[in-house]
């Protein structure tokens, strides 16, 4: 007997959780399936709507102006801009005020770990007092021990690209010592529990150590690992320790800004009704005339069937898991749909590992509703797509990842609810 | 006695075939270090000196192939709880990886004389224990129950004195099984189920690994499970069977859960063949089974037998329409807070209970959230290990302060041992709180 509801979203990460949110407004009665963690832990934790228009390498001051730009297949031409405004809207109270950015639509320059400057929608509030728009001098703290954040080289990198301030690198010790390749998470307990050591506390020690090498900034960035269950206590600790703002530089993975959205975003499923079911990949599914009929569960070697009116299809793309490719065929994993892609497999990848890897564009083709298509023909007519699953951008080049994620997500989400 | 308990000394000389005959090597290919894992692991987050599931599993890994590099004793600090293995985005076999380093620690580099030894032994074996002490439930009780014997044991064998050994049921679950007419009285009230559903016709069985704690200590849990099964239309079969083979798994006795493993592989296989469904109410018993024997044992009919194990609440709800059964019902239950044990989780079974009863008229339930409880099976039950064990169960305890539930629900017979001693809830487990739902009301 297979579980049912009105809506089945397939996948968990900002797309499928946006999706489900979305459906469960409009009333329906919503699951969210999830195999795994989504890739969230890999990520920035900065949501990004359009950083860089296509074939021009100046960063975007509005990211809306162009959306029209774009070319058809790209999906913000499919849904167009006032969906990525509702998208962004649902995002905004989902997440409520651990993130900033909603006042306005003009992209906010946010300090990348590695001293670039990246065009992006809505940050942290721990990253806020970071922002590159902002004249106040900065220093950039670096933790010798930990690797992926280069204070000092950072800092040159900006003061390279004409940032509107000073900003300089120091690399301090932490006040507690870890194995060699300790993760970020280690140092992030530490502070949370706040242990003490010689001297006194991790907080303290630590502060102590940058006051020494601190001078007129009024600003001090760190890499993000202020803490985990404790983040915004530690972050204020050290502001008032050390008399400056005190905002965190995206690093990862595992990125603690990524996973703090994805709990958040979970916290907000749940708050609207979503049902959520994870732990087990779908891999199969039953259609009758054009409709999907049921999705199979795989469960450690068994199937179970999970039916509903409406599916959304928010697997991710080659990293999530919702594109496959073997030596021959590119394919989504698992409704088999067509994924455009070069006969030659020497041309999904570029020689140049930071070159233009076709296969960072795989997905599936859509309509303007968001079905899958084959060619010009939807597969099936109650299956919607959301997110990286979806071909024809390249959300790492452009800087559209979690905005992509979160325009299909609410277009395929509402309007798979409102069908029910 | 049954085959094991007959063969079991705690004699360290074993037959330990060589375990690292699987090739884990595409799993640690699999890893590119992103750290995922190292953000779930309980023990991570209260010892600074573990070093983690991904040095544990695909590190080591990589170490221990490179020449005569030994495994790191700190991977006898993992707790077995798979959080690592769920978490892990590129699908590295992480509770494999463990099972089979602490199988080569314990096995090659521990002292096999200590008494630390002797203690793992006991406590992995706990099948046997469990037999005795049920043998004279009343005398083991009093005993266990002694100052003096907390001292000797604490002293002697290195079991933590601030905890209680769990009361021994004054009757086996086994021994109210066959006081009640086995197998056959369960078949005739499964038919007369059946005919008053409108059945007819139907194929309902199933047979119950009760495991050694529904057996021996929470016989309410099994009983309920029958009653409720049964008045569903199931008829039950409860075969001669052996431990699980978790604590095994957890002390790195794979030489034990071996033998284990091929018992209840033949016993269970033969009953898959003949039509029968396997389920269990305890989810470590169930994710033995389904997951760590074909996972490490490569025996004949394991994969049948894996495929076919389910969680008791989880066959109900994937093959019954629970929804419809609870429509209506109202129940007359405390408030309560449910705790998904990590083995629950590392199968996705831990929404069904909340999202079941979220509608049920007389039931409130609330939800602990992403926590381990820290007693892990055996870990927390060992003298060394139990400041850790109270320390990753903090955060729990807390939850079930926070939260407005007055009981606690939860599958796992070593979650609510814990729960007991850390919150001193009373604990019942969603069978309990189905069959008040389905054949009391
Ligand atoms: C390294 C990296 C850095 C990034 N940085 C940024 C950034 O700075 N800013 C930004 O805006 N975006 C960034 N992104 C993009 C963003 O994080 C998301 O990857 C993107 O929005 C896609 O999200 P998604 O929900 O479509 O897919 P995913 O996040 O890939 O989620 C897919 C989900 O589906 C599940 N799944 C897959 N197959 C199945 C199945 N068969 N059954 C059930 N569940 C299944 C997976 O377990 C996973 O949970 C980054 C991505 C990566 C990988
Ligand atoms: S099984 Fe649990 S305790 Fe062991 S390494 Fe993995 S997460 Fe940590
Ligand atoms: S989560 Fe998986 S891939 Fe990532 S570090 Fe851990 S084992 Fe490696």
């Amino acid at each position: 007997m297979a579980i049912e509801d009105d809506v089945l979203v397939i996948g968990g990460g900002i797309a499928g959780l946006s999706s489900a949110i979305a459906a469960a407004e409009t009333g329906a009665r919503t699951r969210l399936i999830t195999h795994k963690q989504s890739t969230l832990g890999n990520a920035s934790g900065l949501v990004d709507v359009l950083g860089y228009a296509p074939d021009d390498d100046t960063p975007r001051a509005d990211p809306y102006d162009a959306i029209a730009q774009l070319p058809a297949e790209h999906p913000y031409s499919k849904v167009g801009a006032d969906a990525v405004r509702e998208g962004l809207a649902l995002f905004d109270d989902a997440v409520g005020d651990r993130y900033r950015g909603s006042h306005s639509a003009a992209n906010a320059l946010v300090p990348t770990h590695a001293g670039s400057v990246k065009p992006t929608a809505r940050y942290p509030r721990s990253t806020a007092p970071g922002l590159v728009s902002d004249d106040r001098d900065m220093l950039l703290v670096g933790i010798d021990s930990v690797t992926g954040f280069d204070a000092p080289m950072a800092a040159d990198h900006l003061s390279a690209v004409g940032v509107p301030f000073d900003v300089r690198g120091e690399t301090v010790r932490f006040p507690k010592s870890f194995p060699q390749d300790a993760d970020v998470t280690r140092y992030a307990r530490a502070l949370d529990r706040d242990e003490s050591v010689d001297d006194g506390t991790v907080r303290e020690v630590l502060a102590d150590r940058v006051e020494a090498v601190l001078e007129d900034e009024r600003r001090v960035g760190f890499p993000a690992m202020l803490g985990d269950s404790r983040h915004e206590a530690v972050r204020t600790e050290l502001q008032d320790r050390l008399g400056v703002d005190v905002f965190e530089v995206p690093t990862g993975p595992p990125s603690l800004p990524g996973l703090r959205l994805e709990d958040a975003l979970y916290d907000a499923a749940e708050d609207a009704g979503v049902r959520i079911t994870s732990g087990n990949p779908i891999v199969d599914f039953d259609a009758d005339g054009g409709r999907v009929q049921q999705v199979l569960m795989d469960r450690l070697g068994s199937e179970v069937a999970y039916e509903a009116q409406q599916y959304v299809l928010a697997t991710g793309g080659p990293v999530g898991g919702g594109i496959e490719s073997d030596r021959d065929v590119v394919e989504e994993s698992i409704f088999g749909l067509p994924v455009e892609h070069p006969e030659d497999r020497y041309e999904w990848f570029d020689d140049d590992v930071w070159g233009d890897h076709a296969y960072t564009e795989f997905g599936v083709s859509v309509d303007d509703d968001l079905r899958p298509v084959a060619g010009e023909e939807v597969q099936f007519e109650n299956l919607r797509a959301a997110g990286n699953v979806i071909g024809g951008y390249d959300f790492a080049t452009e800087k559209s990842g979690c905005g992509v994620s979160l325009a299909t997500g609410y277009v395929a989400g509402s309007e798979a609810g409102e069908l029910t | 006695m049954s085959k094991q308990a007959e063969s079991e000394t705690f004699d360290p000389v074993d037959l330990f075939p060589d375990a690292t005959d699987m090739d884990l090597r595409p799993g640690v290919d699999k890893c590119d270090k992103n750290g995922n894992c190292e953000t779930v692991c309980p023990v991570a987050e209260v010892n600074e000196d573990f070093p983690g599931p991904k040095f544990q599993g695909p590190e080591q890994w990589r170490l221990t192939r490179k020449g005569d590099i030994e495994f790191d004793e700190s991977v006898d600090k993992c707790l077995n709880c798979m959080r690592c293995d769920t978490a892990c985005t590129n699908d590295v076999p992480l509770g494999q990886m463990h099972n089979v380093a602490r199988a080569n620690y314990v096995k090659n580099q521990k002292n096999h004389a200590s008494r630390e030894y002797l203690r793992n032994k006991m406590l992995a074996n706990y099948g046997t224990l469990g037999k005795l002490g049920s043998m004279m439930p009343r005398i083991s009780n009093a005993v266990f129950g002694l100052g003096a014997t907390r001292w000797l044991n604490e002293k002697l064998l290195g079991f933590p004195s601030e905890r209680s050994f769990p009361d021994f049921a004054t009757q086996t679950f086994r021994g109210w099984w066959s006081d009640r007419g086995g197998d056959a009285t369960s078949a005739e009230r499964a038919r007369e189920a059946r005919e008053a559903r409108g059945e007819t016709g139907v194929d309902k069985k199933i047979a119950f690994f009760h495991g050694c704690y529904a057996n021996y200590h929470q016989t309410e849990v099994a009983k309920s499970m029958v009653r409720l099964y049964e008045s569903l239309g199931y008829e039950i079969v409860v075969p001669e069977q052996s431990c699980c083979g978790t604590p095994m798994f957890a002390n790195g006795m794979l030489d034990d859960a071996r033998g284990v493993a091929e018992e209840n592989v033949d016993t269970f296989g033969s009953l898959v063949e003949d039509g029968y469904d396997l389920v269990a109410t305890c989810t470590s018993c169930s994710m033995a089974l389904r997951k760590e024997y074909p996972e490490l044992f490569d025996i004949d009919g394991v994969e049948e037998v894996a495929s076919h194990m389910f969680d008791a609440v989880e066959y109900l709800r994937v093959n019954e329409d629970l929804e419809a059964e609870l429509a209506g019902a109202d129940v007359d239950f405390p408030a309560m807070t449910y705790h998904a044990p990590c083995h629950g989780e590392v199968m996705g079974v831990e929404g069904i209970v909340t999202e079941l009863f979220a509608d049920v008229d007389g039931v409130e339930l609330d939800d602990t959230g992403d926590v381990c409880c820290g007693l892990a099976g055996t870990y927390g039950w060992k003298d060394e290990k139990y400041d850790d064990s109270m320390e990753i169960g903090a955060e729990m305890f807390e939850a079930f302060e926070e939260a407005p539930g007055e009981v606690a629900l939860t599958e796992c017979p070593m979650c609510s041992a814990q729960i007991e001693h850390g919150t001193g809830y009373e604990v019942r487990h969603p069978m309990e709180l189905l069959e008040t739902a389905l054949v009391e009301s």
